[in-house]
Formats: C-alpha cells, structure tokens, sequence
C-alpha cells in the first residue's frame, strides 16, 4: 500500500510527496497516512502550484533524457538493420556494376594472345598439371586495391558475380562487398594457391553461403586473360591466425606446389565470426576470352544490374 | 520532448501525422545516405574474415 502511494507520489504534483519517498522503507503508521492526507489537503487549500517549478523541471530533465535514450536505441537498431540489409543492397548492385563494367572492358580491348606464363616469371615453363585444356594464362600481380579479377559462384546466386581486388585490407577493399587477394599467394590459375576474403556478413554478406558448397560446384575466377573454372573440394575451420591456409599447399607452408588451388576464406560462425571458414577448389579448367565464356556463366558476363 | 514536438506542430491530426511522416522519412533518408556510412567507416569491422599471423 505505502509502496504504491510512493511510486504514484513521483507523478503527482502534489510538493510535499517527498515525505511519502522518505517514509518508504518504514512501517506505514496511522500517523503516516495522516500526515499524507493533511499535506493533500493543504495544497487543496493554498494550491501549492508555484512550489513546483523545480520538481516540474527535474521531471521534464528525466523525461527528455529518457526519450533521448529510447532514440538512441531505436538508432541503433535502425544502423544494424541499414548495416545488413540497406547497405547490402547499395553494395551488391556496385558489385554487379563494377564486375559488369570490367568484363566489358575485357571484351573491348583484349590483351592479346599472351603466351602462356609469359608475364609470370615464378610459373614453370612447361606445366604438367591436373589442369585439362591449355595451360592457364596467369597475369602479374595488379596494384595494390586495383579490382582485377570477377568472381563467380552460381551455388551463392543465380546471377552472383563479386569482384576481385588485390589486398585484403578491410576499409580498403572488403567493405565495398567484393573479395580481396591475399597478395601473398599466388594469381588465378597458377600453381599454387590463389587465395581470397570476403565478408560473410554484412558489407553485403558476398560469402553468406559459403558453407553452402557442395562437391564439384564451380567457382569461376574471370581476368583480363579468360576464365578460370575452379570446382570446389573440401571445407576446414581454423582459428583466425591459421595462415597456413594461404601457402601454396595449404597447410604445408614449405612444400612445393603440385596443383592449382582456389581458397576462399569468410568468418565463422555466422555473426560470431571467432573463426575462419575456409573453402579449397581444384582448377579444373581454363577458357581463354577469346573462346568466350563457360555456358553456365555466358548470360551473366558483362550484364548489367 | 516528443509531446512538445506533438503539441508545438501546427494544424489538425490529420496534418500533424502527414508532417510527421514526411519529418520521419527526411530522417531516415538522411541516415542511411550520410549518417550510417559515417559511423559505418569509423567502426572498425567488427566481423575479421581474413586470416592474419
């Protein structure tokens, strides 16, 4: 009872109902309830108004730091949801965009029949891989944030296609919602490891679904020179400094590469990200431009968003 | 505060809530255009997916 005639008193306008407070943690007496009714009766009579002025003030402090509070938490979760969402859309339509745009490119002005590792002094001359078809052109290393390579994965979309920039740095590359070379390993179908980033949510989520592979599925890597047809091999988890993913053969840091890998490497778990998902592909197979695009992706090539 | 902006807006209800509306759409469109990708830069991404020594 005396409870809640004090937590009323903090909303009545009655001046003296800081006595009501004082009193909360004693006994309610006869004479208590006595003293709150004479107050009452008081400001009945003098009407107590002018004495309110500075509780009124502390009221409407409490009030607007409340609602400014509220605000902030709506706010927040008004920039989650951009951050997700919003922001996901504006990012995987430049992605299209800028893929499109580079893949027109190519088309426009080819490079020209470049001789097989001609402008990769590391490549061995004559390659014995499991590659089949012609031995994979492989082009120099670009500059540093330059996009140089699209990607496509038809398991993450029907029409996915990300781009490819040099470098792994998050603000630099992978918060535009493509993926980004780890420039210590190695170019598109060369031996070894060709090893990429790329968010796995947010900043447009381009590997959502990695964990989605499944044996055999394509990953087709697009450069100036062609294209790449990779077929996804096995998946492995490991701690976020597992940087042997990236050697040449992965997780055997010194030995000499034998095949031509793709790696994608994402956050795991899904928003927790305390580790690192990392996805292996087999080169399977390369198609110069001048041969034109695999037929899986032939219609998803240079096409706009 | 809410309650004064309520009170100080001028008009019928009816035109209150359109100017509400329209007020809460300006904010939204501002946040997302210029606010969100502020914040957004000067967080540090909060989700690493490389893998770093």
């Amino acid at each position: 009872m005396a409870g809640v005639t004090d937590i009323y008193s903090l909303y009545s306008e009655d001046p003296e109902s800081g006595d009501g407070a004082g009193s909360a943690g004693s006994s309610p007496t006869p004479d208590d309830d006595r003293r709150r009714r004479d107050n009452r009766g008081n400001r009945g009579r003098t009407g107590g108004r002018r004495d309110n002025a500075p509780r009124s003030i502390v009221r409407g402090v409490i009030g607007v730091a409340g609602e400014l509070l509220i605000t902030a938490g709506v706010l927040v979760f008004l920039f989650l949801g951009w951050q997700l969402w919003i922001q996901g859309i504006a990012l995987n339509n430049a992605q299209t965009n800028d893929a499109s745009g580079l893949s027109q490119q190519w088309n426009a002005s080819p490079v020209g029949p470049a001789a097989p590792g001609s402008t990769d002094a590391a490549a061995p001359p004559a390659d014995s891989s499991g590659a089949s078809g012609a031995s994979p052109v492989v082009m120099a290393a670009p500059a540093e944030t330059k996009q140089f390579a699209v990607l496509y994965v038809p398991r993450f979309g029907a029409d996915y296609k990300r781009t490819i920039a040099e470098g792994v740095d998050a603000k630099a590359v992978l918060n535009a919602g493509g993926a980004g070379h780890y420039e210590q390993s190695q170019m598109p179908g060369d031996m070894g490891n060709f090893a990429i980033a790329a968010h796995r949510d947010g900043w447009g989520s381009p590997f959502i679904k990695i964990n989605e592979l499944q044996i055999g599925d394509p990953i087709y890597v697009e450069t100036q020179d062609g294209w790449y047809t990779y077929r996804y091999r096995d998946t492995e988890y490991v701690t976020p400094e597992g940087v042997d993913v990236l050697s040449a053969v992965p997780q055997v840091p010194d030995a000499a590469p034998t095949d031509r890998l793709i790696t994608l490497t994402s956050c795991n778990p899904l928003y927790i990200a305390s580790e690192r998902i990392i996805a292996y592909g087999v080169l399977d197979s390369f198609t110069p431009r001048s041969a034109g695009a695999p037929a899986e992706i032939a219609g998803l090539t240079g096409k706009g968003a | 505060m809410y309650g004064a902006l309520w009170r100080g807006l001028p008009g019928p209800v009816w035109l209150r809530i359109l100017i509400l509306v329209v007020a809460v759409a300006i904010v939204l469109f501002a946040l997302s255009t210029w606010i969100f990708p502020l914040v957004d830069g000067l967080l540090t991404p909060s989700q690493p997916v490389t893998v770093d020594p």
